[in-house]
């Protein structure tokens, strides 16, 4: 896919690429461009601009913050050329998601030490794709793989991780339906360390954030990871649907009280939302972001990168996109 | 949200009012106000625009600039126009005029279609229909299965051919054994698939021209940001979507997600998803959305589900003994029985305006187990210890606590709770003769339903300070003069809801 191409890959991308996706995801990359192309710098082009930026998802203060900054900029440095402007506010942009990428923590990934990933999310945000996605990123990087499968509770969630365990030779560690997801990570524990796999990647259940109970739950598989390893889990992914408007910026809150997310992926990011709402939460809670999932297959994903991430998608600086 | 909004507009008509004149400008700062709402909301940009548009030729009236309160006047007209455009009447599923009737579920991947299938049928077979549940979706791993024991949980009958045979085929198939063994309708789950994806919306095209299917609903996240109108609307230019449903409202999206596709696309929303278990769809009632979207929490819902809980004479008997101080545990224990039979209490609080967001903020929570707790001291008591709890001395106290399994903290702690709530109770029945209610949320449940004395007062007192560091702060509803207007009209409403069903 187009995007992907932007990201460092593992992999080689897929060349099935539909025209009509080309053609649309073309459209919106360009928006911006061609917005500073046929303006001069002025009120109408900010207002512009504050359109399509809320129209990305950023949220009325992420944009109102991105505008503030690029007008000071513009006044201090007697900005005239748009080309100019243009890369100003590319570069507030890159700045804005760089800053939370700072926080992100060092992974230590160890030979036969099992590196502890908690995947959670709200429901249907594609925590199961995304984990047989990292699955394979590890893989390819020679690190051995097992899963967990704590989603317990909604039907048929422990087969279909099974299923990605199958394609991908990946030994899954399950319970049956119903059983207590704490009770299954107890287990994922004991396995990956007497086996000593170099990557547990554990998928929970769908949940959302204004569930008292079930974020409780998080906080229980949390200590049960804890009391193998106090330093586990070492990444505790919130798994955010690109097409998420400003409730994304709630769950990244709520998600990160009860289970301490470490980092931010991005799922299907594969369609025309271009996942604004990262830019909210890098602004707002300094999350890094870490990975963004670029479509159905196995192999679409990539690490995150505040330069071609923001170029990608506002800016279309590819010729060829 | 709506504390929020009305605090805003408040501050811009007071900062109007010293000047003495409103002028059109003046309505256009606070309608900056109501459009940023409207965008925290996720109503798309365009949807906004002419949204607001629309309101502020009907907000420039005479009326609204003369009128005591009026931020009031605005929000009153916004909620309007919103209910107007997310269309004032429910439209009902179409059957086809053949049996039998073929209803599409489609959607992006991850908005809930699977669940919503079993949900519908559900729904339908309570309304005495016959469903077959049919599993299209032979792409996600692990989707058939997840329809089968759906329907083995609930005993809805579903229909697959596993993940080799095409979806088109599967669906003819299906109606194939519908007619031969009389199901109707057929509820077809699709997989999720990207609008830009052509080969996947092709695979739609081709079910929908095999079979002519009377509803093709879009199942949309309530989370959905900007992006939903682009989604629907290709997904309406591909097949003609026949209504929406929306999914995921038992989080605190606003959902203006479906205000954008309603009025951009025009199709009805026609059912609303409230949570993972099979029976949470509702019906859908705009007027309850617009109150959401502005974030003015669903009063029409709570007060609905209480009378659906709780009857007239035990409500009126029950108001007389708050009123007359008479109040004891036994009502107690009966209204928080009242209370259960509605649902989880989170669920609850989050349709008062106010509460759901004032619990985030301040980080509250409220368990369901809390309830138990209570119910357990107050269950350990004697019938004597709770008409008359002044008797209940140490040793009774070392009795119930024994006996609910919890300690004497505990049981202290409810008592002195209880007292000061029929302090309160009395308070509030010398006021009550003296002359209208006050506001907040006492004024919101009062008018003859018993919840009253769980208002901020009661519910505060007894489970709040129990449950939560703090409790549930009593300020936000109080605080608020503008929410006291809202009061009679949501309970007039209520009553027209209830004369439309009958």
């Amino acid at each position: 896919m187009i995007f992907s191409r932007f990201f460092r890959r593992q992999t080689q991308p897929e060349p099935k690429l539909e025209a009509g996706l080309k053609k649309s995801r073309r459209g919106v990359f360009r928006e911006i461009a061609a917005l500073f192309e046929r303006s001069e710098v002025n009120e109408k082009l900010f207002d512009d601009l504050e359109a399509l930026l809320i129209q990305a998802d950023l949220g009325v203060e992420t944009t109102l913050a991105l505008l503030d900054n690029l007008r000071q900029r513009v006044r201090r440095e007697g900005i005239k050329d748009p080309a100019e402007a243009r890369e100003a506010l590319r570069d507030e942009m890159v700045t804005l998601l760089e800053e939370a990428t700072r926080h992100r923590t060092v992974k230590i990934y160890q030979r036969g030490v099992p590196f502890v990933t908690l995947v959670v999310g709200v429901n249907g945000t594609g925590k199961t794709t995304t984990i047989a996605k990292l699955a394979r990123y590890h893989q390819n990087q020679g690190r051995s793989v097992m899963l967990v499968a704590a989603d317990t509770f909604r039907a048929a969630a422990i087969d279909q991780l099974k299923v990605w365990g199958e394609r991908l030779g990946v030994p899954v560690i399950s319970h049956a339906p119903g059983a207590d997801p704490g009770a299954v990570v107890f287990d994922g524990m004991q396995a990956a360390f007497n086996r000593g796999v170099d990557i547990l990647l554990i998928d929970t259940a769908g949940r959302l954030h204004t569930k008292y109970n079930l974020m409780e739950e998080l906080k229980k598989i949390r200590r049960v990871i804890q009391r193998h390893v106090p330093e586990a889990p070492q990444e505790v992914l919130l798994v955010i649907d690109a097409t998420t408007g400003q409730n994304g910026l709630v769950q990244a809150r709520m998600f990160t009280e009860a289970a301490g997310v470490t980092d931010i992926a991005i799922a299907k990011l594969d369609g025309t939302a271009k996942g604004g709402i990262a830019f909210a939460i890098a602004r707002e809670l300094g999350t890094p972001i870490s990975y963004v999932g670029t479509g159905e297959n196995v192999t679409d994903l990539a690490e995150f990168d505040p330069e071609t991430y923001v170029d990608a998608l506002f800016f279309g600086d590819d010729e060829e996109a | 949200m709506f504390e929020a909004l009305t605090d805003r507009l408040t501050d811009v008509f007071q900062r109007i009012g010293r000047k003495g004149r409103l002028t059109e400008q003046d309505v256009d700062e606070a309608l900056r106000e109501v459009r940023r709402a409207l965008l925290e909301a996720d109503v798309n940009y365009r949807v906004v625009k002419d949204f607001i548009a629309a309101v502020r030729e009907q907000a420039i009236g005479e009326d609204v600039l003369r009128s005591l309160t009026p931020a009031q006047q605005v929000i009153s007209i916004v909620h309007k126009e919103l209910v107007r455009v997310l269309g004032s009447e429910r439209v009902p599923l179409s059957w086809a005029p053949q049996p039998p009737t073929v209803i599409l579920l489609v959607g992006l991947q991850g908005s809930g279609k699977t669940t919503q299938v079993a949900k519908l049928g559900q729904y339908l077979r309570k309304e005495g229909r016959q469903p077959l549940l049919v599993a299209a979706d032979i792409y996600r791993p692990a989707a058939v299965e997840q329809l089968r024991t759906l329907g083995r949980q609930h005993d809805l009958p579903v229909y697959d051919e596993g993940t080799q045979a095409k979806p088109v085929d599967i669906v003819k198939h299906a109606i194939q054994l519908a007619r031969e063994r009389r199901y109707d309708p057929l509820i077809v789950d699709t997989a999720g698939r990207l609008q830009i994806d052509e080969r996947m919306m092709r695979e739609l095209e081709e079910i929908k021209a095999a079979v002519r299917p009377a509803e093709i609903l879009l199942v949309a996240d309530a989370m959905t940001g900007q992006e939903a109108v682009s989604v629907a609307e290709e997904f309406h230019r591909r097949l003609e979507l026949t209504g929406l449903i929306l999914t995921k409202m038992d989080g605190d999206a606003r959902g203006g997600a479906a205000l954008s596709i309603r009025s951009v696309v025009g199709v009805p929303i026609k059912f609303i998803g409230t949570g993972e278990r099979v029976d949470a769809l509702e019906p859908f009632y705009p007027e309850r959305l617009a109150t959401r979207i502005l974030g003015m929490g669903d009063v029409l819902s709570l007060i609905e589900k209480a009378q659906q809980q709780i009857s007239q004479e035990e409500s009126e008997r029950l108001q007389e003994k708050v009123l007359a101080g008479t109040f004891n545990l036994e009502d107690f224990l009966n209204q928080l029985q009242q209370i259960k039979r509605m649902g989880p209490l989170t669920q609850l609080l989050e349709l008062l305006p106010g509460v759901g967001q004032a619990l985030r903020q301040q980080q509250l929570q409220v368990s369901d187990d809390e309830y138990k707790h209570i119910e357990a001291i107050i269950l350990s008591m004697t019938p004597e210890e709770r008409r008359h709890p002044d008797i209940i001395n140490f040793s009774r106290r070392r009795r119930i606590a024994r006996g609910s399994g919890t300690s004497m903290a505990e049981v202290n702690q409810l008592l002195s709770q209880f007292k000061q709530m029929q302090r309160m109770m009395a308070q509030l029945g010398e006021m009550a003769g003296i002359g209208r209610r006050r506001g907040g949320l006492r004024g919101l449940l009062g008018g003859g339903n018993p919840l009253a004395g769980l208002g901020d007062g009661g519910l505060n007192a007894l489970l709040g300070q129990r449950m939560v560091p703090g409790g549930i702060p009593p300020g936000p509803p109080a605080r608020h003069p503008a929410t006291q207007g809202a009061k009679p009209k949501a309970g007039k409403k209520v009553k027209k809801h209830k004369k439309k069903r009958q």
